[in-house]
């Protein structure tokens, strides 16, 4: 069991929550992930391990809401415990000294940019940032993203704060003054598919952290199977950072809506139920 | 069906044959299909046994169980006191005595079989392990007397699982840790609910935790623990894995929507319980003309569960003949009664899709050739001639290949060129005091064998222990 030390509300349908979690904290590293289940009866979801105390046993998950697993998770209070949590999984991302590295967060990609631009700077890198949103109140981690970067650009599609328009725009901000290079682009398959066309544009090699479905997130199943440069790979276990340019994003995009109406149905019963 | 008495030798009773549910209920539900002996039936089955003075069947299994002593408790109508002869040997007397191969193992080898039908013996087997743990045990469990060491046991499949059983008989600390959230392994999310009751695995290892072994679950060794640390904390490491990666076609379309690897399919439904969605939280898609490919029990398990999760069509295509099925006869002959379509000789050239998702799988169409000097035939295609199946889901079951999550960061820790541990006569591999065994050493085989392996490496084990 993995008990709930913290828990915030840090967007209109997003929370953080600080888990104990001793051993996942003492080797969890950026770019990683965790997969957990919330009840008896609960699916597996995978969770960007956003934050973490190896002296203090802790690691924090940031979520948006989305269907009946993340709303469960949601209710959950402050003492409250996990029933099965499995982490860090994944490949750790590669941390160099690259010179200036650019990290494109959409959405609740920021929660896992923080990690790696804060790995990034600490090894000596300029990071430059562009954080976006949907609107002003869904912008998550401003604040820590502010701290970490040489240069943080908001954009949203509304315009309530800064730039009006996606994180592609935010990126041809950034390039009238700025040699990037690498970049890291997070956030919902679309907005990584179009912001990865922007930066192959201006020959930027750019890194995703893909987010198929998964259920064991070992490598046993092939559930998380996607297809880059041709290739088909196991996500959980090959990545989950891949190489933008090469990946097949309408197998991702078709892969990730297969199961919509189940999971409109579980979701719309739990929301009767309650 | 008395073959005997056409020898002219004496005559034997037939064999007694145990009850399975309808089949109209069999495709509607996962409930377990054959019903087991009732005690009449048992006895009766007991008293077939020769008792032999040489019992030849013990050769045919891989644990040893006393066979021929617990079939005389039987005889008697001492059930409980002939499960807790088995347990002497083997720890999950309700799995095996339902998914062995018993026709290729002790079955196959008891003499009765020469001259009639061998014994039940996994009929009896799993009829005493179900009725004690219906009737309750007045076994105590004696605390052995406890050995000053700590072993670790990766992975809970049935060869570690026996393995830790062992060990903690022994008086031996036991830790064991299991990537998933449940124990079992294959047991667990492999073989269905239908051959294998999930409440009769968890019973087994129920048992086996009361011998004081420790289940550490959500562990995957290689991934978020290193095999290195564990080497750290403890006296000798068994690693028993299994085979579990699924194989891929690597053919075009493979991963459309809706084309499943048996692992992730099965995983689904027997681990996750998707089978009760929205009861439970996981999904399956519920297809209506479903494909499975493949020969072995794992396509038999996939096709069967297809079917019963409301499928209209499920059909098995495999690129050879029945007669070379891998599969046990028992399970082939299951799922012709359920109504599974066998297609022989064909073989999957590609998946087409629309939207990427799945409509159809095209098949090329083989034919045996002629024997080669080892007298196998082997499939070749009929060149030019094709088939088309249509199909909402279609599953592969094409075998799996040995799980690298240990292996990969652990280089001195030799594997063979497929990726299989290398392992001694004394299941050693070439780290000192860290045994391996089962389908991560052998290639995927069976419950039986991966025991055996867990058992031998276990008195291994003790052996180096103790000259330590
Ligand atoms: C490696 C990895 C890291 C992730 N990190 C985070 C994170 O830090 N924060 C976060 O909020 N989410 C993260 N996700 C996505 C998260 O796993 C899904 O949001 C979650 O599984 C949804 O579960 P649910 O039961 O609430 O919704 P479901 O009912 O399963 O799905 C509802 C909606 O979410 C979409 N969805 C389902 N699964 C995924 C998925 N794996 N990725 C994206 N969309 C999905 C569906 O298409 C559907 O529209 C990550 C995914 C991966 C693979
Ligand atoms: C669908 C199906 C049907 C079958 N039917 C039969 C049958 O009827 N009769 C029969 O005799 N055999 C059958 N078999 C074969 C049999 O199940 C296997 O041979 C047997 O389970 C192998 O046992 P094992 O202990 O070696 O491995 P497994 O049962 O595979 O167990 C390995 C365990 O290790 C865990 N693990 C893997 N990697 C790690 C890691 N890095 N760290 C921690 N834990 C890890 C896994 O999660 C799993 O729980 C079937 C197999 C399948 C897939
Ligand atoms: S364990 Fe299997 S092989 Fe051994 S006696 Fe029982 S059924 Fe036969
Ligand atoms: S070989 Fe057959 S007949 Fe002989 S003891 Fe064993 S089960 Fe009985
Ligand atoms: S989630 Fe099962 S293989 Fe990646």
């Amino acid at each position: 069991m993995f008990e709930i030390l913290r828990k915030k509300q840090i967007s209109p349908e997003g929370f953080l929550i600080r888990i104990k979690a001793p051993q996942v904290a003492q080797t969890a590293r950026p770019g990683q992930f965790l997969i957990l289940r919330v009840s008896e009866t609960g699916e597996r979801i995978p969770l960007t391990i956003v934050n973490w105390s190896r002296s203090r046993g802790y690691i924090d998950i940031a979520f948006q809401v989305v269907g009946k697993t993340t709303y469960l998770l949601s209710k959950l209070k402050e003492g409250d415990a996990i029933i099965d949590l499995i982490g860090p999984l994944g490949n750790p991302s590669k941390i160099e000294r690259y010179g200036t590295v650019a990290f494109l967060a959409g959405g609740f990609g920021a929660a896992a940019v923080l990690p790696i631009a804060r790995a990034m700077r600490k090894k000596g890198n300029r990071v430059l940032t562009v954080l976006g949103a949907r609107s002003k109140n869904y912008l998550i981690f401003e604040k820590e993203l502010k701290k970490t970067s040489d240069v943080l650009i908001i954009t949203t599609d509304d315009g309530s704060k800064g730039i009006r328009g996606f994180v592609k725009d935010g990126l041809s901000e950034i390039l009238n003054s700025e040699k990037i290079d690498i970049a890291y682009c997070i956030g919902p398959a679309v907005m990584m598919k179009f912001t990865s066309e922007e930066t192959r544009k201006h020959s930027i090699p750019t890194i995703v952290s893909l987010n198929p479905i998964m259920v064991d997130g070992t490598g046993m199943c092939g559930s998380c199977r996607v297809e880059v440069g041709g290739k088909t790979y196991f996500a959980c276990v090959d990545g989950p950072e891949f190489d933008a340019h090469l990946v097949n994003w309408d197998l991702l995009l078709s892969r990730l809506n297969y199961y919509k109406d189940e999971e409109k149905l579980a979701y719309e019963s739990i929301l009767k139920q309650r | 069906m008395n073959q005997s008495s056409s020898k002219g030798r004496k005559k034997f009773n037939p064999r007694q044959k145990d009850k399975s549910i309808s089949i109209n209920e069999r495709i509607s539900t996962f409930k377990e299909v054959p019903l087991g002996f009732t005690p009449e039936q048992a006895i009766l089955e007991a008293e077939r046994c020769l008792q032999c003075s040489r019992p030849r069947c013990v050769d045919g299994c891989p644990v040893m169980v006393p066979i021929k002593d617990f079939i005389s408790l039987v005889k008697e109508g001492k059930f409980i006191e002939a499960s807790l002869k088995i347990k002497e040997k083997n720890a999950l007397p309700a799995v095996c005595g339902r998914v062995c191969p018993q026709e290729d193992q002790c079955e196959k080898a008891c003499v009765l079989g020469k001259v009639a039908e061998p014994v039940a013996i996994g009929k009896l087997e799993r009829f005493v392990a179900d009725y004690e743990a219906v009737q309750g045990t007045k076994e105590e469990i004696k605390p052995p007397e406890r050995l000053p060491y700590k072993v670790a046991v990766i992975g809970s499949g049935p060869a570690g699982l026996t393995c830790a059983a062992e060990l903690a008989k022994s008086g031996v600390e036991v830790y064991i840790y299991e990537a998933l959230h449940e124990p079992g392994g294959v047991l667990t999310y492999g073989i269905p609910e239908f051959r294998l009751p999930k409440n009769i695995v968890k019973r087994e290892i129920d048992y086996i935790i009361s011998l004081g072994v420790k289940i550490l679950t959500n562990q995957a060794v290689g991934a978020n623990i290193s095999l290195n640390e564990i080497i750290r904390n403890y006296d000798a490491v068994f690693i028993g894995v299994g085979a579990g990666l699924p194989r891929m076609l690597n053919i075009e379309g493979e991963n459309l929507n809706g084309v499943y690897t048996a692992n992730e399919y099965l995983t689904r439904i027997n681990l996750m319980k998707a089978y009760l969605f929205p009861e439970y939280d996981t999904p399956i898609k519920r297809g209506s003309e479903i494909v499975v490919i493949g020969g072995g029990n794992v396509a038999l398990d996939a096709a069967r569960t297809a079917l019963r999760t409301g499928a209209k069509k499920v059909t098995l295509a495999y690129r050879r003949t029945e007669s070379e099925m891998p599969a046990r006869k028992e399970e082939i002959e299951h799922a012709k009664e359920e109504g599974i379509v066998f297609e022989f000789l064909v073989s999957p050239i590609r998946f087409i899709g629309k939207n990427n998702t799945l409509r159809a799988v095209e098949f090329q169409v083989m034919e045996l050739s002629e024997p080669d000097e080892s007298g196998r035939r082997k499939p070749v295609p009929v060149i030019g001639k094709t088939k088309l199946i249509n199909a909402d889901i279609a599953i592969t079951a094409i075998g799996t290949v040995a799980n690298p999550l240990i292996t990969k960061n652990f280089k001195k820790l030799k594997t063979n060129s497929r990726g299989y541990i290398e392992v001694d006569d004394n299941m050693m591999t070439s780290l000192k005091g860290v045994f391996a065994g089962g389908d991560i050493v052998t290639g995927a085989a069976t419950v039986i064998l991966a025991m055996g392996a867990g058992k031998k490496a276990a008195q291994s084990i003790l052996a180096y222990l103790k000259n330590k």
